[in-house]
């Protein structure tokens, strides 16, 4: 395991996914940006036919 | 994983590749920036499989390929005196100084180490107080905060036996020389996911507007890259030039500002060389003045002159998108990832080195 300087991204919290690039967190994924992005897509008219496609889309917790 | 496996997902792809197709009607080339966007491209297949009227053109995005070719025989200098540990990352050991690599200075007994992170050189530092560690720190701004911290790092510890060997790069200013090129025709570009992740989208309004180019900021994996160009396409077709960000789950409007401010305190804009290209102004970091005693340039008085380069590698037109790797008499011939004549078919964003791994061309002849 490696680990990463938390240094730029002082919000980070356990459980976060984060973007980690030569041994700094520089981001948090954006759980609502991710899931814009596949209704994006379902807006095309085309992600709808994708049968797995809730098991993409983050959990409402 | 979460946040990854959707972004490779075949069936996912081509149904975006079906609207790529239904949306495009002429002839568009689009530059994807960034070297790990055309590895993207080429490892995934995407470009064999988009529609001929797009013309993917490989962008400069390459830290190790525009990386001055002095700076290399420099770091290599620095190797070969016996009380200096060179690190950098994996990526440089391989890339032809004027008359060898990091990694032949290894083989001759230099202390060359492969570190992963920059952080590592200042322990390393600390555990050899007796030697001098140089980092050889290259980078666009994705990588330059985290050179900045391990100065940060040294200088709040005290660690005086520690410096780097700067070669930063700017996307903005490389966009903007790769446009004003009189040979390059470029409709739209595939942004930097990650150089933006830290600077933020601001840096490309004045571009987009200027130059009349849609500018879409977008990520790396497969889904990321062809949305990416959906996007641009849509604009292209509609006449628009805006910026938009695909890669939105991890770039922030104003990118990341303890990453700006980090760079800010450290780092000044500068001139800079690229290898392959030439000057760009304004275009590269250079360490400031309160700074400087971590600064090996000026600790081994190291020139900073750039000397003119021989070569048969013809990576400026590879970067600039005026050739492809493919097009060059020595691709996979005289120049393989084991020989090569020049950077970019040795780094893992090099476009030469996507398309000898990746693409079948390298046997093709």
């Amino acid at each position: 395991m490696k680990s990463a300087s938390l240094e730029m991204l002082p919000t980070a919290e356990i459980g976060d996914y984060v973007l980690v690039h030569v041994g700094v967190a520089i981001s948090k994924v954006d759980e609502e940006e991710a899931k814009k992005t596949f209704e994006y897509l379902r807006e095309i008219g085309e992600v709808g036919e994708l049968e797995d496609i809730d098991e993409y889309l983050p959990k409402t917790e | 994983m979460k946040y990854l496996k959707e972004y490779r997902d075949p069936v996912l792809a081509r149904k975006i590749l079906d609207e790529i197709r239904r949306t495009v009607t002429r002839p568009w080339s689009i530059m994807e920036v960034c070297g790990g966007q055309t590895h993207s491209l080429v490892k995934n297949g995407i470009i064999d499989v988009l529609p001929s009227e797009i013309t993917m053109i490989h962008g400069p995005g390459c830290p190790v390929c525009v990386t001055p070719i002095h700076l290399i025989d420099a770091a290599i200098d620095l190797a070969m005196r016996p009380n200096i540990i060179l690190c950098s990352f994996g990526d440089m050991l391989r890339v032809p100084g004027s008359n060898q690599n990091l990694l032949e200075a290894k083989a001759q007994g230099a202390d060359v180490r492969i570190l992963y992170s920059p952080l590592e050189a200042v322990a390393i530092a600390k555990d050899n107080p007796t030697k001098e560690v140089v980092f050889f720190a290259v980078g666009f701004e994705t990588t330059a905060p985290a050179n900045a911290l391990s100065l940060v790092h040294a200088k709040r510890e005290g660690i005086a036996n520690y410096s780097i060997l700067a070669s930063h790069v700017l996307v903005p200013p490389a966009i903007k020389a790769v446009i004003n090129d009189p040979l390059s025709k470029i409709d739209g570009f595939l942004a930097a996911g990650h150089v933006c992740t830290i600077m933020g989208n601001g840096q490309y309004y004045p571009l987009a507007s200027e130059y009349k180019v849609p500018i879409v900021v977008t990520g790396f994996e497969p889904i990321d890259v062809i949305q990416g160009i959906l996007m641009v396409v849509k604009q292209l077709e509609l006449g628009t030039y805006e910026v938009e960000n695909q890669y939105s789950r991890i770039v922030r409007e104003e990118g990341n500002k303890e990453a700006k401010a980090i760079i800010e305190q450290v780092f000044e804009v500068s001139d800079q060389v690229w290898r392959g290209i030439g000057e760009i102004p304004a275009s590269g970091y250079k360490i400031q003045d309160n700074f400087e005693a971590f600064d090996a340039v000026k600790k081994f008085g190291i020139s900073v002159d750039a000397p003119e380069e021989k070569t048969e590698c013809i990576s400026g037109e590879i970067m600039k998108g005026l050739k492809k790797p493919s097009q060059c008499p020595h691709f996979g011939k005289k120049c393989t990832p084991e020989n090569p004549l020049g950077a970019p078919m040795v780094s893992s964003e090099g476009a030469c080195a996507a398309y000898y791994h990746f693409s079948g061309t390298s046997i093709s002849n």
